[in-house]
């Protein structure tokens, strides 16, 4: 729930601790911290239904639109990915569907992740954006 | 007198590469091997001096192409000591060697209610194809399963033979787990019942014995890229007599004797089944591949590779909560593995950051992880310029992550 912060403001931040970081251990380290603090998922949410296709790990999103905002609680048995939902659940969550639909994966790219990690199709960082997208279309519809 | 396997490693420019200011530690090798500058000069070569559409051309640069093109078919067919050159079909792959039969195969000799075996331990490229061509003919799809240490349940097999078996297809090496099957074995047992077998080389044919008449294997596929050579090219050796009885598979170019408009005839073998242009320079590529590992005394080579994957195995399982999967007999090659409590993607990216090229996933064998109830693993995987100290490495790392993620 981020409604008190900008996207831009959220952004900023996230750049400014990833700078902090030296080497590709370290940023996936901070990542996997960034996954160990985001909230829980109800496990009985992890349906198969649930699960976004594309990743080489599991990640459920259960989604919900709630008058033009977007919502939503996941998780992944990867501690990397979670991390990336994390970053994702720090920007989106809580965010008007406009938003995530005008929100592109470049800031991946900026916090020095991009060539390690979210270029992979492997981990499915492209399929989680175009899930919440989907959604957030149903939710402006 | 042999090439020394430990001279190997510096006939390979890309692995004194640095990778996050590390130096490369290349374990990814059944996906596929890294190539020596002989075959790199070998394609340069070949289109800086002989670069030409083989076959129909008459003029020099054709002659020499078309020479160097069949040279190394002839190359191919005495590696795995095929009968004649005329019994090697050159492809794009494994994958493309493996769907020539089972269109071809399937077109020609089965019906419904027939019959088509594969193993579990089959990547998709040996068990898709097949799977396919049954709906197509209306055939049924039958699975050998394999045991608790990764091995083929060969009485299951027995069992599986009827008399509407129509083909085998079975690996020689497992490229999830390494198991080396008992080939030759297998291949008996389906003769003794008139089946034919296609043998999935991808895993074996550069690492231990690749003898097809002496496995008597009716089919045997295999790719360039995982034998040191360039992707895009690789082998299906097939007897004469199923070449003869086969249909095409791709028509075109190259592979027509006359064409009218009432009627096409064929080409001889083993033109018949390469229609179009070819890929002439990684052909050739091929066949320095061949001459490099030629220069290995092959016995030589597949000790090293038993002792490094063996010295491996004991230094992954001295680390706590890391499990090997499969115990087979005898193994290639593969060492797959988990960490309990961390993803094998995880493992994978974090070995990445540490410069160690690993693979992480399915390994496009998903009944393999389904009857393993998992959903991947992570394989490390040698060829021969690995050493010990590759396998330190890679012991290493994974104690770190497990430091880093089990915080």
């Amino acid at each position: 729930m981020n409604q008190e912060q900008s996207l831009a403001e959220i952004e900023r931040s996230l750049i400014e601790d990833f700078d902090l970081l030296e080497g590709v251990e370290e940023k996936i380290e901070y990542l996997v911290d960034l996954g160990h603090e985001m909230p829980k998922m109800d496990p009985a949410l992890k349906t198969d239904e649930r699960l976004v296709k594309g990743c080489q790990s599991s990640v459920w999103f259960d989604i919900h639109c709630e008058n033009g905002l977007m919502r939503f609680s996941a998780d992944s048995d990867s501690l990397v990915v979670k991390g990336l939902v994390a970053i994702l659940d720090k920007l989106l969550n809580g965010q008007a569907a406009e938003e995530v639909l005008r929100m592109d994966l470049s800031l991946f790219e900026r916090l020095g992740l991009w060539h390690h990690i979210s270029s992979q199709r492997s981990n499915g960082l492209a399929a989680m954006m175009g899930h919440l997208k989907q959604a957030a279309v149903e939710c402006l519809g | 007198m042999s090439k020394s396997i430990l001279s190997a490693r510096e006939d390979f420019p890309i692995l004194s590469q640095t990778i996050n200011d590390l130096p490369l530690v290349y374990l990814d090798n059944a996906a596929t091997t890294q190539k020596p500058q002989a075959v790199i000069d070998a394609i340069s070569d070949y289109y800086r001096t002989s670069n030409a559409n083989i076959h129909r051309g008459n003029h020099s640069l054709a002659i020499q192409a078309t020479q160097a093109y069949e040279n190394v078919r002839k190359k191919v067919a005495a590696y795995i000591n095929a009968a004649s050159a005329e019994e090697i079909i050159f492809t794009r792959g494994t994958t493309e060697a493996i769907n020539l039969v089972a269109y071809s195969f399937g077109e020609a000799f089965v019906q419904p209610g027939d019959e088509i075996i594969v193993s579990q331990l089959e990547h998709h490229s040996n068990y898709v194809p097949w799977h396919l061509m049954c709906q197509r003919r209306g055939a049924t799809f039958r699975v050998i399963p394999f045991d608790e240490n990764g091995e083929l349940d060969l009485l299951a097999l027995q069992q599986l033979v009827n008399k509407r078996t129509r083909l085998l297809a079975v690996n020689q090496v497992s490229n999830s787990l390494g198991t080396v099957n008992p080939i030759g074995q297998i291949v008996k047992m389906a003769h003794e019942a008139n089946v034919p077998v296609l043998v999935d080389g991808a895993q074996a044919v550069q690492h231990t014995v690749h003898d097809v008449q002496a496995m008597d294997a009716d089919f045997y596929a295999f790719s360039g890229h995982k034998m040191y050579a360039p992707m895009g090219v690789g082998v299906l050796y097939a007897k004469r007599k199923w070449l003869e009885k086969l249909p095409p598979f791709l028509s075109g170019g190259e592979m027509i004797d006359q064409v009218t408009p009432e009627k096409v005839t064929f080409n001889v073998l083993p033109y018949k089944f390469e229609a179009g242009t070819p890929n002439v320079a990684d052909v050739i590529g091929l066949g320095a591949a061949i001459d490099y590992l030629n220069q290995f005394d092959f016995a030589e080579l597949e000790a090293y590779e038993d002792e490094l994957l063996e010295y491996g195995l004991g230094l992954l399982s001295e680390i706590p909560g890391l499990k090997v999967y499969g115990n087979p007999k005898k193994r290639s090659a593969i060492l797959p593995f988990n960490v309990e409590g961390i993803q094998h993607y995880d493992m994978g990216i974090l070995l990445d950051s540490k410069g160690i090229a690993v693979r992480t996933g399915q390994h496009c064998t998903q009944p393999v992880m389904d009857a393993l109830h998992i959903t991947g693993t992570v394989r490390a995987s040698l060829a021969l310029y690995n050493n010990h100290a590759d396998l330190e490495a890679l012991a290493r790392g994974v104690a770190r992550v497990i430091r880093l993620l089990k915080r």
